[in-house]
Parts: structure tokens; sequence; C-alpha cells
């Protein structure tokens, strides 16, 4: 799915990933699809709600899955090389050096008995060949560019002793490490609060537009999306449903379930008389729905929406839906537009 | 809810509002009220010279007339969930009053006043009991407190049920069988069963996915049509507020620092604080990021308060007085429904202002000179 249409090799180019997850209940198909690209220095978004499959995507562009689920087919191409094929010891050599992640909660992916600076300086000393001076340094260096206040201080402390957002900046100095051409952040705000997001959001953008690096984030926040992304793909029970620039997705939504998304939350400059929810409940995975998999919830459902799964289609440079009547959902921002 | 940003005329009624109470007062009145937690031993604290004593809520006068929508805001560990549960009941105050219908609620309430306040959770996962079924639940919240009688229980479960919008069938139903938005109904219809003059919402869409958390927010404001229910809603997400409530109580700390009509706080917020969280919002708006956060570094610890204004540590305008002077929550001349604790909320200075929207009495006109002198 051509969303990005870079001249060049994409950095990360995720090809038909599919990842299944075994439970009692029979095999959920997590991730059942997935095609993303993402181009060198670029944010790309990948949004969803709980049990879309975003995060599961993420972990497997990682390698990082839970023991009950595996990449049952697909490619990870990241520089051209498949990370899928790689075995935990190669996967190890990628990680640190090439692409790293940031998690939704600082404290339970930060070692609670090592000292700050010290996981700061690990990367460096496995991964850039840098001795225990050195690798002092630059944590030292990597802690006052993610603004810690005091590195000198801070440096031998643990982490139970920094704030939340402070913990976060912590994660984002161990990510830029070993100066990674790839980030994966999965939620890296939600657990902050709104003033301490806002100063996470604005350090990630300017040090990846300091240094090039691109970005996968994971989130369930529209609103974010559009302070960090350039790009942005949605995701619906496992498969993307949209995709295109931020700006492109978020004005003309054109999949019913983008145009749900945009109008369930409440918008704090546009307050609205009453909210428009989606109706219904996402669908089992274990049995989707046949079909397009939100037909069950969609307004626009028609006939042929029930017999195929529609895949995704460019409806406008670099604008992609799996939607077969996308035209509706313009139809109905222009008469909403009309009645504002 | 208007549409309009300010509106005069939305300004202006939920002024009258404020100025014309109706004739038996308001509903809930707190004043001075103050929670604190004692952490671990005094002594082990003071011989590591560390506070062991958190005031979570450090003198808080509040007052929510008879059918309004207030909203209580700010980060956590401001003190907001603390002053929720102290004014429901389920936090004793260390000092202070509580008044509910001009009369004080006594530290042990009874049965009725229990009934008076109730409070809906943050998370409906862990606020329901697993090994009762919806039925079970709602009905022996009505037997201990004789809502109906016996004969009634039944249907009045169901009408409850169907007030939030759940089937007939939900009352032999567990709540592990429901959704998040489901559950967080049966909580709501739980909170009801009591018909409680205040419900207490403490984020309840903050653990719901956004399309469900539509759904809530929705039924949330039909019930305030339907029952003319009064509604205390802690939230940090300030578009959900902005969409529900008639008022906001902005706090930091364990203060309030702001309290004003919702449309007036949002197009002229008073406090630096309030003015920064309203920036700090994520806009679907393509603001290319500058480099400079809304508000600059974190908040300090509830143990160690910083001396005179709580603020001054984070504030872009802080001056020799902010460190000298606690700033009092005043009323604005112009609007005695906006109040703020700033020493320069409605005094002008920085930057000046000519609208001359000064204090009474102490407050004037400060500016750091005269500060100073």
């Amino acid at each position: 799915m051509n969303g990005g249409q870079s001249m060049s090799q994409p950095l990360l180019q995720v090809d038909d990933l599919h990842v299944q997850i075994a439970s009692r209940r029979g095999t959920v198909r997590a991730v059942d699809g997935v095609s993303l690209e993402v181009p060198a220095g670029e944010a790309v978004g990948l949004v969803g709600e709980s049990g879309s499959g975003k995060s599961m995507t993420l972990r497997a562009i990682l390698g990082v899955l839970p023991p009950e689920a595996r990449v049952t087919a697909g490619r990870v191409l990241l520089d051209g090389v498949d990370l899928a094929q790689l075995d935990n010891r190669q996967l190890n050599q990628v990680r640190g050096p090439k692409i790293a992640m940031i998690f939704q909660e600082p404290m339970s992916a930060l070692n609670p008995v090592m000292r700050v600076g010290s996981q700061i300086a690990e990367g460096p000393q496995v991964h850039m060949g840098m001795n225990r001076r050195q690798s002092a340094e630059r944590a030292l260096e990597l802690m006052r560019r993610v603004g810690i206040p005091d590195p000198e201080r801070r440096f031998s402390s643990f982490p139970h002793e920094f704030s939340g957002g402070m913990r976060q900046r912590v994660m984002i100095a161990i990510a830029l490490s070993c100066e990674p051409s790839l980030i994966l952040c999965d939620e890296p705000t939600t657990a902050l609060d709104v003033t301490i997001q806002d100063q996470i959001l604005r350090l990630l953008v300017r040090l990846c537009r300091e240094s090039g690096t691109s970005l996968v984030f994971v989130t369930h926040d529209l609103p974010v999306v559009a302070q960090v992304c350039h790009q942005l793909a949605v995701m619906y029970a496992g498969r993307i449903v949209e995709h295109g620039s931020v700006e492109e997705v978020l004005t003309r939504p054109c999949h019913p379930y983008t145009l749900g998304l945009v109008r369930s939350a409440p918008d704090v400059d546009h307050p609205r008389s009453s909210l428009v929810a989606i109706p219904g409940a996402p669908p089992s995975l274990v049995h989707p729905p046949a079909g397009c998999r939100f037909h069950p919830r969609c307004k626009f459902a028609e006939e042929d929406c029930t017999v195929s799964d529609p895949p995704l289609r460019l409806i406008d440079a670099g604008h992609a839906t799996a939607c077969l009547h996308f035209e509706h959902c313009l139809d109905e921002l222009r008469t909403e537009g009309a009645d504002r | 809810m208007t549409t309009q940003p300010v509106g005069g005329a939305a300004a202006a009624s939920a002024t009258g509002a404020a100025l014309l109470p109706p004739p038996d007062g308001p509903l809930l009145e707190a004043t001075d009220l103050a929670v604190s937690f004692s952490l671990g031993s005094a002594l082990i604290a003071r011989m590591r010279h560390q506070a062991h004593v958190l005031h979570a809520v450090d003198g808080v006068d509040l007052t929510i007339p008879r059918g309004e929508a207030l909203a209580l805001v700010g980060e956590s560990g401001s003190g907001k969930s603390t002053l929720a549960r102290a004014l429901a009941g389920l936090q004793r105050p260390d000092r202070g009053q509580i008044r509910l219908d001009g009369k004080v609620l006594p530290a042990r309430r009874s049965r009725a006043d229990q009934r008076k306040i109730q409070m809906v959770f943050q998370d409906p996962y862990s606020s329901l009991n697993p090994r009762l079924t919806v039925g079970g639940i709602l009905h022996e919240l009505l037997r201990v407190h004789h809502v109906v009688g016996r004969s009634e229980v039944e249907s009045y479960t169901r009408e409850l049920l169907g007030l939030v919008g759940l089937g007939e069938e939900a009352v032999n139903a567990y709540p592990r069988q429901f959704s998040g938005g489901q559950r967080q109904r049966v909580a709501i219809a739980r909170a009801l069963a009591l018909r409680p003059e205040l419900l207490v919402a403490d984020e309840p869409v903050s653990a719901l996915d956004v399309s469900v958390q539509a759904t809530i927010l929705n039924l949330l404001q039909d019930l305030r049509a339907e029952l003319g229910l009064t509604l205390l809603l802690i939230s940090h997400n300030l578009a959900v507020v902005r969409h529900l409530c008639d008022r906001i109580a902005v706090m930091y700390l364990g203060r309030l620092i702001e309290v004003g009509p919702t449309e007036t706080l949002f197009a002229k917020p008073r406090h630096p604080y309030t003015q920064g969280l309203l920036a700090a919002i994520p806009r679907l708006s393509f603001t290319a990021d500058g480099d400079a956060p809304a508000v600059s570094g974190d908040p300090p610890s509830p143990l160690r308060i910083p001396a005179g204004c709580r603020f001054r540590t984070r504030c872009p305008i802080a001056q020799p007085i902010c460190e000298q002077e606690d700033p009092v929550l005043t009323a604005s001349n112009s609007d005695p429904a906006h109040s703020a604790a700033c020493h320069f909320a409605f005094a002008g200075v920085p930057p000046p202002r000519s609208d001359g929207a000064g204090r009474a009495g102490e407050a004037g006109q400060i500016n750091p000179e005269e500060a100073r002198s």
C-alpha cells in the first residue's frame, strides 16, 4: 500500500504482516495483513482503539511479542533487512543502534535497581564500543539534551526518585543513546498530565527533527497524532483502514470508522451539543465478520460491504481508504460544514 | 452548552445564576476544607529531615448551586480526587465544614446523608463486585437503604437500567460479561439508585476508548437534563469538561487557583497556570510545534509545597511578591463569578492592562515596585 509514495526506498517497510495469538477461545488474528511504510525522517502515527492491533504491530516490528503471539506471515524490512527472519542474537544487534522503543509506562520499562545514568550509558557501552568514562560522558550529554535538570546529580539517582515526566525523559535519552534511525513509541504520553505531555511531545518532535530520526507513534489520541506525525494510519480490527497525511485524514476522513473517531471525541475549541458515538463494539478477532470488518457498526453499509473484505485503495495522491463507499463520509462532512 | 467561544450571553447567564441563588441556598458548600495524609513515622521523618505530612487538600472553599455541573480539573497530585472523596464522605477531612442544603454534615454521616452524595469511579473494572450480578448489586443497595418497598425492587431495578440505556437482560449478567462502557453504565445506575442530589464522577471516561467515551458523556448530559442532577465532574480532560460543565474549578497543589464559568475561563483564563493548562491541550489543528512548552517544569511534590504562591516555581510571570505572599482566591470586580488566586490575575501587571479590573482593598493595582516597598 503506497501511502508514502516516497522516491527512494523507505526506511521501514512492513509488508502484509500477520500476528496471531493462541487463546482458549481460538486463534486471535491480532494483526491481519498490515502494510506500512516509514520514510526516513518522517513520523507515522498508528491510531486505533484498544484491541485494534496497533501495539501488536509495533511489538512485532521490534520482535518483542508476548510469548503466546507470533508472526505467521509478512516481512518487516528495515534498511532492506527482514527483521522477522532474524534470531534473537541478531535482533540484539539491531535493537539500540538501529531501532529503539519508548513505552507507555516508563516505571515498568526502566530497571528499578539500576542507576539512571548507568541505564543510559549501557547502550553506548554495548553497541558503540565506549568505555565507562566515555559512556558516562555520553549519558550526561543525553540527559542535558532531553532536559533533565542537574544531570551530574541525577546521574546516580534511581528511577523511583524521578517524576513521571522525568522518567519518560530518561526513556527518551535511552532510546536516543545509540543514535537509532527509527524510534517506536507506544502511547508515550498517555500516563502523563497534559502540561507534561506537552513538554514531552515538543521534546520528541525537536529531537527527531534535529537528528533526522523516524518515528512510529502508536496512540488512541488523535490530537496527539496531529502534534507529532506527518502521516497517519488508522487501524481497526487488525487492519489498516485508512492511510494518508495527518492533515488530509483528519480533515477529510474517508473511512466511516475514522469519521466516527474524529467526531466522538469532544473538541476543546468547538464544543458541540452532543457527541456522535460509534454504535456497537469492536468485533471478535477470533471470528471476524465476513466482508468489511466495520460493516456491522457502519451506517453507510450496503449489500456489497458484507461480501468481500475491501483492500486499501488510493483515492488521492497519498490518501488510501478501505471503504467501498467513502463518498458518504465526504457527503456527510459537507452537510455538516454547511450547518456550522 | 453554547457553541460560541465566549458568548456574552453565556457568561452573563452563568453570572446571573451565581448571583441569584435558589431560595434555599446552594446545594453544597464546603468551607476551608483540608485533608492531609501522614506518611510513615514522624520521628524517622524528622531524623531524615523530611516532611511526613502530605497536605492533599489545603483549605478549599467550594460552592455548588443546585442543578449545576461543576468541573474540578488539575494535574495528578493536585488533590482533586481527595477533595471529591472528602465531599462524598469517603475521606475524613482534618478541618473545614461541608454543608448540604444548608445543614452541616457530621464526620460520621447518617445513611440518609450518605445517600445524597453518590460517586462514580474511574475504573469500572475494579469498582463493581465481580461476584454479584448487576441485579444483585442493585438489589443489595436498594434493600440496605430501603429506597423502595420490597415489592418494587424488581421494577425499580429495571427502571434504573433503562435510564442508563441497558436492557432488562442485564439484570442477570455479571460485570465481566460487559464491555467497559456498559460497566460504567452499571456504575452510574448504582450511583443513581439512591436518588442522590449530587453525583460525583471521578474521571468517569478516562479508562474508556474514545468512541465509548462519547456514549457515557452523552448519557451524563441526558441524565442531567432528565433528572435535574447536580454534577461534580473530576477530569484532566478539558475537552470533556468544556462539553459537559457549566463552571470550572482549577486545582493546583491542594488549592483552588481559579474558578469561573466554563466559557469565561476558556476565553479569559486569568491564572498563569490555567493559561498554560489550556495552551497545553493537544489540538487537531496543525500548529507546528514550537520549542517552548506551555508550562515548563514539573509540579512540586505536595510534601514540599513552595512558600508564597504555590505555582511560582513554574510561573512565567513570577515576581518577588509571589515568594512572600500566598495569593488568596479573589473575585474579579467586573465579573464576580470569576475568581483567581494570583497577585496579577485581575491587577494587570504584567503585562499591563487598561481595563482597571483591580481587586478591592489590599490588592489594588499591584506592581513589583509597590510590592517591594
